[in-house]
């Protein structure tokens, strides 16, 4: 059983919930950008949360199915169709044997994920089934996905779990609340101020390594550059620009720009689906504050 | 016994133990007797632990681990390293051949220390070099007490490509590329061995604390262990020191 690909899209990659526990020897953890919506699509399809997924960039695949199987297309709303009927987001489908899936491009969100029941059962490589395209590692060979790839599908262990659920992609302003620290202290309260207060601009160069954004720049006081220290999902470093850089799946281990803040688990998820252009504003949490929002974060996940 | 570090919240998943803000011998063992205690502790709920020159970042997950016991086992790890015995150098050995297509930058190196590149060679090959840090890339192990006399600035301009196993210098310090990788470093030689093999276990033999040592191969040597490595013989030799 399995899914063959005949247009890969732009960028489309297995991934899981990441790779846990070689950040000491220098591997990305990868894994979904959007967790939200890989948890949430791999509860309905009645998964495990960690089940391995295929992530689209901005365009999609086309793709037929070799056999009767349970689909979700997950977060930004790519104009999916099944053969030629249009498809919800965030909603459980059964195709059957032959059954052909495309995607154009997003129409809201900037990636989406196509969980299938069973999960794809490409091979486990040091834990996880993600891709890390840097180290050529996991996923399909640790590479994007081509035409003419036969995408595995493992077995089915339970029932599916309800329809559909809610899944809002950022529309307008995306609000992203982060904690100042590792190395907050490098900058003036005035840049702290402005950091908080103003309105970031996403750019092109935005990738699943890290999010950049553009506003007006930042003066540490010590100059932004540090003896390397490691690196946290969601540390926003600023580097000589003054621009700042939000380390996402991607990102590497360790780094030495000075980090001012860092994002909370629970909003990654925003900005994983923010697209060029959009817009970014970070609101101030402590630390106790932020992780109060994942022990919500986490009961949200399990709302029917 | 008065506290040594500071930690530096990084949102809700993670802390960072900072002993220091600069690159030094002393940072780096309270570095690696911290991270061995930590380990030894083995919590349940601590996902990642990433040792640096001068810090130690702990990923965990709030729900399994309450910050408050994490914040106590720190502390308990941070007041054991001063008692903690001295153990055993592992010293990993990596053959490795100079100049030539493997080294395109000795000549820079040499130059830039005004000598000639076979004393490059001698000076680079003579110490044994602790693990500050590994970083950049799985297995890019980096260097820090490399004979001064051999910095050198990174390039000007980096390279799109240097080849698995390069051997670089850039400024202080010393380095391996463990796989295909852009990178502004001097390369002045390469090793036919993985120091990162997805097959193999770990991929990565070596950690932050770990020590290695250059062996200067010929060109005779460096295709004959090539060939075994591609017969599958992945095996990065170590001895006790």
């Amino acid at each position: 059983m399995a899914l063959h690909i005949l247009q890969p899209g732009a960028l489309s990659t297995i991934q899981d919930l990441g790779r846990k526990g070689y950040m000491k020897d220098g591997f990305p953890q990868s894994g979904a950008m959007d967790d939200y919506s890989l948890i949430r699509a791999n509860l309905l399809l009645g998964n495990d949360k960690n089940a391995a997924a295929v992530e689209m960039t901005i365009t999609g695949i086309r793709a037929y199915f070799d056999a009767p199987c349970a689909f979700v297309a997950a977060g930004g709303d790519f104009g999916g169709k099944w053969n030629q009927t249009p498809i919800l987001p965030n909603t459980l489908y059964q195709a059957a044997e032959g059954d052909e899936l495309s995607f154009s491009a997003a129409k809201s969100g900037c990636r989406c994920y196509l969980a299938v029941q069973g999960g794809f059962d490409v091979p486990l490589v040091m834990g996880s089934r993600s891709t890390t395209l840097k180290c050529k590692l996991g996923g399909l060979d640790g590479r994007k996905l081509k035409k003419g790839d036969v995408l595995p599908i493992g077995e089915v262990k339970n029932p599916t779990k309800g329809s559909s659920f809610l899944n809002p992609m950022p529309d307008g302003e995306i609000i992203v609340r982060a904690v100042p620290g590792p190395q907050d202290d490098f900058f003036t309260e005035e840049d702290l101020n402005l950091f908080f207060s103003q309105s970031y601009c996403v750019t092109a160069e935005s990738d699943r390594m890290g999010m950049r954004l553009e506003g007006q720049p930042l003066q540490s006081k010590n100059g932004t550059d540090i003896v390397s220290d490691g690196i946290a999902p969601g540390s926003v470093q600023i580097p000589a620009s003054g621009q700042p850089i939000i380390l996402m799946a991607d990102r590497q281990t360790t780094g030495g720009y000075a980090k001012i803040a860092t994002v909370v688990t629970s909003d990654l998820h925003l900005l994983a689906q923010a697209k060029p252009s959009d817009k970014v504003r970070f609101v101030r949490l402590n630390a106790r504050e932020a992780r109060e929002a994942l022990k919500q974060y986490r009961a949200e996940l399990l709302i029917p | 016994m008065t506290e040594t570090y500071r930690l530096l919240p990084c949102a809700d998943r993670a802390v960072t133990v900072e002993f220091g803000n600069t690159i030094s011998e002393e940072n780096s063992a309270k570095v690696a007797a911290f991270t061995a205690r930590m380990n030894q502790f083995s919590l349940a709920g601590i996902e990642e632990i990433i040792p640096t020159y001068r810090s130690v970042t702990i990923c965990f997950d709030p729900e399994v681990l309450s910050f408050s016991e994490l914040e106590k086992t720190i502390q308990k790890a941070a007041k054991r390293q001063a008692r903690r015995k001295q153990e055993k150098k592992r010293i990993f050995i990596l053959p490795v051949a100079y100049g030539s297509e493997f080294g395109p930058d000795l000549e820079r190196v040499a130059s830039c220390a005004g000598i000639s590149p076979i004393e490059v060679v001698r000076r680079h090959a003579t110490r044994i070099y602790r693990i500050d840090m590994i970083g950049f890339l799985p297995g890019f192990p980096y260097l820090s007490e490399m004979d001064p006399t051999l910095e050198t600035p990174r390039l000007a301009s980096p390279r799109t490509v240097i080849p698995t196993g390069s051997v670089g210098i850039g400024g202080k310090q010393t380095g391996i590329y463990p796989m295909e990788s852009p990178g502004g470093w001097n390369l002045i030689g390469r090793t036919p061995l993985l120091p990162y093999d997805k097959n193999r276990t770990p991929p990565v033999p070596y950690q932050t604390g770990d020590y290695i040592r250059f062996l200067p191969i010929l060109r005779a040597e460096y295709e004959r262990l090539e060939k075994a490595v591609a017969a599958g013989d992945n095996i990065i030799p170590w001895e006790e020191g």
